[in-house]
């Protein structure tokens, strides 16, 4: 047993490995990536060799999670909450297979949007697959849930989802770690159609699923991850995750109703039934969607639920102790207020940035073209939505400029442009291209390459060295396929393949290619230390 | 006790750096701890905080709430006061008086010193300069730690200790500049302090 001051998604990391992980299949996602990176340098994980590369999106982790799970090893898939909605259809049908080896997939969600494009509250997607949800409230439970969650995987059947939300993600405290197990050996599904999701099977494997559901309730009500502290009130609260370290804070340890803190689902229905015989109202405090609120609503006639629904909370945003004051009437006092001086300080593209350049040019051409009908996506280079740039029209989701240019010029616009990065073309700008080019759509896409993930720090990019082939192999004209130098003294040069493209009125692709000069610096920093 | 700590500064000037210390010092002694940081975004010159809390007693929520905070303590001084609401009345602003300009409507570096001046207890350090004479730059954010180490709850020494722990890997003359820069910041506040 040892004691370490991990983040929550280290806590994680840690407990998978200690609870004998065999691989790590992800893609980077602000708040989920350092749970891939602790494992990528973590001593155990590598003398062990577990599986800890990078995986080209979500969809693809989810597989070879799924994979590595038939063959009996235990898997582990992380992502931002967005990332589910890539992973959807391997997930949701991983429930109707079920695992051999335990899966655990690692959902953080990002209430705030600090940096996402929404709020969705991934507890849905484990709803709709009907599986055990965990949701920490410390960082010491982060770790005992990855650690036991493998257990609970393999002895359901099912894969488990630990749900995090962004502040317990990045926020650190000592943990105490367990006895480190051993892995899986490789064994097959004792079932060897387990895994054939045929519709004669497939029927047999969702009643299975449905059969399971009471024996998953069974455990939410036996859970130490559930628990119950009495008050003498007839107001009663559920409270969920890290919503209940608020209401801790806010009542200064002693919260004066009786107390209902769920860390396991699905809901422990007995224990709210129990909770709902002695209270008149129940106050649900949750973060993210008012997910359980909406699912107690009608546990009985003669009590009142509230919470995001009635206005107790507020609906949008994370929680935070100011908030549960407020909502408990207890008052926060603050003495200062920020100086009108204080001026914002956005995050804006390095100094030196390859997109920047980049940008400059793009910029030039569409005001000769006379328009600006440029589809953006998501990377470091969606800050060319700002000023002094204001170059992009939309940012979505991952892919979506490619697509987005094509419906655009399917509608007759002309000159339709798409920016995308290295890294989300791989990810899943390529199959977006290939409807362009099986057209030949009137698209100029863009791939602004800086040969790394550099949104998230600076991942490996499964793009790095091979766009061009990749845009080749998919069928893009190798006369309107073109590479540029984004640097100050290629502008003319940059100008020139930009214009001619974006005039052509057929697929072209330019990528504009200059590593990112942070990832640059780090790998150098990394060379010197590695000399020394 | 509790000491509750809003860590401030632009991203890249290695707030997160004296986060890892203080929290190693305080996990050696045995306290509890929370410390929360917000990456992503952050990474290109936007501002960045974080909120430390450390007590003798569990700690509940990773947040600060507003009003409750110790001490400010942050490398750029306009960055110091974004975070005023969160700080007690008897709460105390340590920041370098250096501004890191990387836009175009910051304010009068004046008008912001005389902001930091209003505020009954302060300590304004040139971190950058004191840094250069001991001849490293990059332990500006130490020489600031070192100005705060006298109301973070934790001993010198053990700060010194996490220095050590912390920049072993990169040899005894870093530990031995941090150290220094860490003397020098406490020297220094002790003096201002003073008047
Ligand atoms: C489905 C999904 N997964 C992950 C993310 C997080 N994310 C946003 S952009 C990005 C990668 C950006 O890399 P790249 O396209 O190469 O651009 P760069 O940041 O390097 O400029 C990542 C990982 C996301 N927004 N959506
Ligand atoms: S991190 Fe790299 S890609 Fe992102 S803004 Fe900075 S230089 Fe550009």
């Amino acid at each position: 047993m040892q004691k370490k001051l991990l983040l929550g998604v280290e806590a994680i990391a840690q407990g998978a490995i200690d609870g004998g992980l065999s691989g790590v299949y992800a893609y980077p996602g602000t708040p989920s990536t350092e749970i891939t990176e602790y494992i990528e340098s973590n001593p155990v994980a590598i003398e062990r060799n577990l599986h800890r590369q990078w995986s080209a999106n979500e969809k693809t982790a989810m597989e070879a999670a799924l994979g590595m799970s038939y063959a009996g090893k235990r898997a582990m898939v992380c992502m931002k909450h967005v990332g589910m909605n890539v992973c959807a259809d391997a997930f949701v049908n991983s429930a109707v297979t079920g695992i051999n080896g335990g899966i655990v997939v690692v959902a953080a969600d990002d209430p705030s949007m600090h940096s996402s494009q929404n709020e969705q509250d991934s507890r849905f997607y484990g709803d709709f697959a009907m599986i055990t949800i965990l949701e920490p409230s410390t960082q010491q439970q982060a770790y005992d849930m990855a650690y036991s969650a493998f257990e609970i995987s393999e002895k359901t059947g099912l894969p488990v989802l630990i749900r995090i939300t962004t502040r317990l993600a990045h926020s650190r405290s000592t943990v105490e770690t367990k006895e480190l197990k051993s892995e899986n050996e490789v064994h097959f599904p004792a079932d060897p159609r387990q895994f054939v999701l045929l519709p004669a099977i497939a029927k047999r494997r969702y009643a299975n699923l449905l059969k399971m559901q009471e024996v998953l309730g069974d455990n939410s009500e036996k859970s130490t991850f559930n628990t119950f502290e009495d008050a003498d009130s007839k107001t009663g609260i559920v409270a969920c995750g890290i919503a209940y370290n608020y209401l801790k804070e806010t009542f200064n340890g002693a919260i004066p109703y009786p107390t209902l803190h769920i860390g396991q689902y699905p809901l422990p229905i007995k224990q709210i039934e129990k909770l709902a015989e002695k209270c008149d109202e129940i106050i649900v405090v949750e973060e993210g969607y008012p997910f359980v609120e909406q699912r107690i609503k009608g546990i009985s006639q003669k009590i009142k639920i509230k919470g995001k629904l009635d206005g107790t909370l507020p609906r949008q945003g994370e929680l935070n102790p100011d908030i549960t004051n407020e909502a408990f009437g207890v008052k926060s006092e603050n003495q200062y207020a920020t100086p009108e001086l204080v001026s914002p300080r956005p995050p804006a593209l390095c100094q030196g940035c390859s997109h920047a350049d980049m940008y400059e040019v793009l910029n030039q051409v569409m005001q000769e073209m006379g328009s600006n009908r440029v589809f953006g996506d998501i990377g470091c280079y969606t800050l060319g939505a700002l000023p002094p740039y204001v170059a992009i029209n939309s940012t979505v989701d991952m892919g979506a400029s490619i697509t987005m240019a094509k419906g655009a010029a399917d509608s007759g616009v002309k000159h339709a442009v798409a920016v995308i990065g290295d890294s989300t073309f791989v990810h899943s700008g390529m199959t977006g291209l290939l409807d362009a080019v099986i057209e030949n759509t009137p698209i100029t896409v863009i791939i602004s390459d800086n040969s790394t993930t550099a949104m998230t720090g600076g991942q490996k990019s499964h793009g790095e060295n091979r766009i061009e082939k990749i845009c080749l192999g998919l069928g893009v004209d190798r006369e309107h396929l073109h590479i540029i130098t984004p640097m100050k003294n290629k502008h003319e040069e940059m100008f020139k393949v930009i214009k001619q493209e974006v005039e052509y009125q057929g697929v072209s692709v330019i990528i504009s290619q200059r590593e990112c000069i942070r990832t640059a610096a780090r790998k150098a920093a990394k060379k010197r230390a590695n000399l020394k | 006790m509790k000491t509750d700590i809003i860590l401030a500064g632009v991203g890249g000037q290695g707030i997160l750096s004296i986060a890892s210390c203080i929290g190693v010092a305080a996990m050696n002694e045995n306290l509890y701890v929370k410390q929360s940081e917000l990456h992503g975004m952050s990474q290109r010159g936007g501002a960045v905080q974080s909120h430390f809390r450390l007590s003798d007693k569990p700690v509940y929520s990773d947040q600060i709430p507003l009003g409750e905070a110790d001490i400010i303590l942050s490398v750029e001084p306009m960055e110091a006061l974004r975070y005023l609401p969160w700080l007690s009345a008897e709460g105390m602003v340590v920041t370098d008086s250096t501004p890191f300009i990387n836009i175009p409507n910051y304010p009068e570096p004046e008008t912001i010193t005389a902001e930091i001046k209003k505020l009954k207890k302060h300590v304004l350090i040139d971190a950058n300069s004191l840094a250069s004479e001991i001849k490293s730059p990059k332990s500006a954010n130490i020489v600031m730690l070192g100005a705060a180490s006298k109301y973070l709850q934790v001993s010198f020494k053990s700060l010194e200790n996490a220095l050590e722990e912390i920049f072993k890997s990169k040899g005894a003359a870093v530990v031995d500049v941090n150290k220094q820069a860490l003397n020098l910041g406490r020297e220094y506040a002790e003096k201002y302090i003073r008047g």
